[in-house]
């Protein structure tokens, strides 16, 4: 069966999000050959429309507005449930952040569908499509299908792999004009402390700190190792407890979720609480005092040192292997 | 003020996960209020105690949940709601859940509702959401700070570690995150106090529900345990030796960088 499905393009500091493009790709498996949708809303949006469609959306709505130029759940749905209206499709996703979390229940209320939050993976299977999520923080997995109603799901950055980039793909870009009204939770401010850089969720690589970087000066090897491989810095809750990092670093149940290909653990002992944040992360590296440590139980490899000594030298061997390659 | 928290009882997920039957095993384990709710329920009482008025804590789920909700008594919200669904559904989901809760909270007048905004065992973090759409009033998602002047309320969100300051107004349902504040023991009294305090069990006849206007839009088909880890390469030898081989290994072997 072949089903329309809308994906949200989703745009941070005016560029699509990867998880965008990831949510294509889970929108492709969706719509089993039909057609896939791409939406846009914001202000001054258009222009990444190409985009959406060289990563596979077939073609793209934009709903403009200046009411629209940040996000908040009134207006942004009222903008998609206005595309909804008159797309009418079979399926829907949206990326599992922030903006993905906070809009896509209230729209499957309105809908009095199901929602499918968080998937990993999408895969046809036995006439159904059947989504796989993480549960009881990663220590489970189970699989999911929508048994009535519109095919509605969120997916996990980082997990379900984008289709190539083809510029040659064209497609039709379509505005819609939608009165944005009532806005009944305003946005007077918003405060930057996470966003050095890389995104932490969407980072390919995440070099995280805990209890044993002992400070907060202790986390710049941790930064110096970050940038030269192009990754985000994270942090244990302990680390947080403690004062060295902003809480906005934390990984863990309480926390972020993040599944990067390559995970570095500096001096965190590896508590179940930290784990549920990580434990999914394609590559990991410990590296601890403690041989002892839970951490190397989930670790691929792992060294047995103090971060203070092991961090910098990788950081030179990592320079070294830039240059070379 | 009438100030509602959604609580759910939930598996501690730091115990030992193990399946039986297609189902995550729950023989011996711990039940614990979802972390996330208790903030909530810690909220709640500040705010009450700050601006009067009434904490009632609702619970959808089996009469097993009523330990969780005298314990969020103990804390020292005042009345508690049990709605039994163990006749009537079996595999409920989030829109089972919302639906139920809106339909119990559309005829009380709600000035304020809290929720965690996810729950550690199903990780959905929808029914918040879902209620307050429901009951058609704004929602703020995983806030860190709530101030409430009259019917202006001021709200600290975390959006993926930025925060944003959002004004709003009451009625208004809000989901905690980890940040919001440190959610109070029971104190000994307060444990005696709970065995007093009203807890009031409904099942969905009491709403006028039939079982057909909750039924589940979604159905899990399989839950399994992620295939075992192999246990990891330990490196030795000389720690200059050690580093350089992990980033061999890093680039050729595992092929992340």
């Amino acid at each position: 069966m072949t089903r329309k499905v809308l994906v949200l393009g989703e745009t941070r500091d005016g560029s699509l999000r990867n998880v965008s493009f990831e949510a294509i790709a889970a929108g492709k498996t969706v719509a089993e050959g039909g057609e896939v949708v791409g939406v846009l809303i914001g202000q001054n949006v258009s222009a990444l429309s190409a985009e959406l469609v060289q990563y596979g959306a077939d073609r793209v709505v934009v709903v403009e507005d200046e009411k629209l130029n940040q996000y908040t759940s009134d207006g942004f749905a009222q903008a998609l449930l206005a595309v909804l209206e008159k797309e009418s499709p079979e399926g829907l996703v949206l990326g599992h952040t922030s903006l993905g979390k906070d809009l896509s229940p209230r729209i499957a209320a309105k809908l009095s569908s199901g929602l499918i939050s968080d998937a990993t993976a999408v895969d046809v299977a036995g006439g159904n499509v059947v989504f796989t999520r993480p549960i009881y923080s990663s220590k489970a997995f189970e699989k999911k299908i929508v048994t009535d109603g519109l095919i509605f799901a969120t997916v996990r950055p980082n997990n379900i792999a984008p289709l190539a980039k083809d510029e040659s793909r064209a497609g039709e870009v379509a505005s819609l004009s939608v009165e944005i009204k009532d806005l009944r939770a305003i946005i007077k401010e918003v405060v930057r402390k996470a966003s050095e850089g890389v995104d932490l969720s969407e980072a390919k690589v995440v070099i995280s700190g805990g209890r044993g970087v002992k400070s907060a000066d202790g986390f710049e090897p941790l930064k110096e190792l970050a940038k030269v491989l192009g990754g985000a810095v994270g942090a244990s809750r302990g680390a947080c407890d403690a004062d060295y990092c902003d809480y906005s670093l934390q990984i863990g149940q309480t926390g972020k979720v993040v599944t990067p290909d390559l995970y570095i653990a500096c001096g965190i002992s590896g508590a179940i609480q930290h784990l549920a944040g990580m434990s999914n992360s394609k590559v990991i590296v410990a590296i601890n005092k403690d041989p002892e440590a839970n951490i190397f139980k989930v670790a691929d490899y792992g060294i047995v040192g103090d971060l203070f000594e092991v961090v910098p030298l990788l950081t030179e061997e990592f320079k070294k292997l830039k240059v070379h390659s | 003020m009438n100030i509602y928290v959604l609580l759910k009882r939930t598996f501690d997920t730091e115990e030992k996960i193990t399946i039986s039957g297609g189902k995550i095993n729950e023989d011996g384990a711990e039940f614990i209020i979802n972390p996330y709710d208790e903030y909530a329920v810690e909220e709640a009482i500040q705010v009450r105690d700050a601006n009067g008025g009434e904490v009632t804590v609702i619970s959808v789920g089996t009469e097993e949940a009523e330990k969780q909700l005298r314990t969020a008594l103990a804390m020292g919200a005042d009345k508690a709601v049990l709605i039994n669904t163990e006749d009537d559904v079996e595999n409920g989901d989030q829109f089972t859940t919302a639906k139920i809760l809106a339909e119990y909270l559309k005829d009380k007048e709600v000035d304020l509702i809290l929720g965690g905004n996810v729950a550690i065992d199903g990780g959905s973090g929808q029914v918040g959401p879902r209620v307050a759409e429901l009951l058609n009033i704004p929602y703020v998602t995983t806030i860190t700070k709530l101030e409430i002047d009259g019917t202006t309320v001021t709200v600290t969100r975390d959006v993926e570690g930025d925060s944003e300051i959002i004004e709003t107004s009451l009625p208004l349902l809000v989901t905690a995150q980890q940040g919001l504040n440190e959610p109070r023991y029971p104190s000994l009294p307060g444990i005696m106090k709970a065995k007093k305090k009203p807890l009031a069990e409904l099942e969905l006849d009491d709403l006028n529900l039939e079982e057909d206007d909750v039924e589940a839009k979604t159905k899990t088909i399989e839950i399994y345990l992620p295939p075992k880890k192999e246990a990891g390469k330990v490196l030795s030898g000389d720690l200059n030796d050690q580093v350089k081989e992990l980033v061999h290994l890093l680039h050729t072997e595992a092929k992340v960088v």
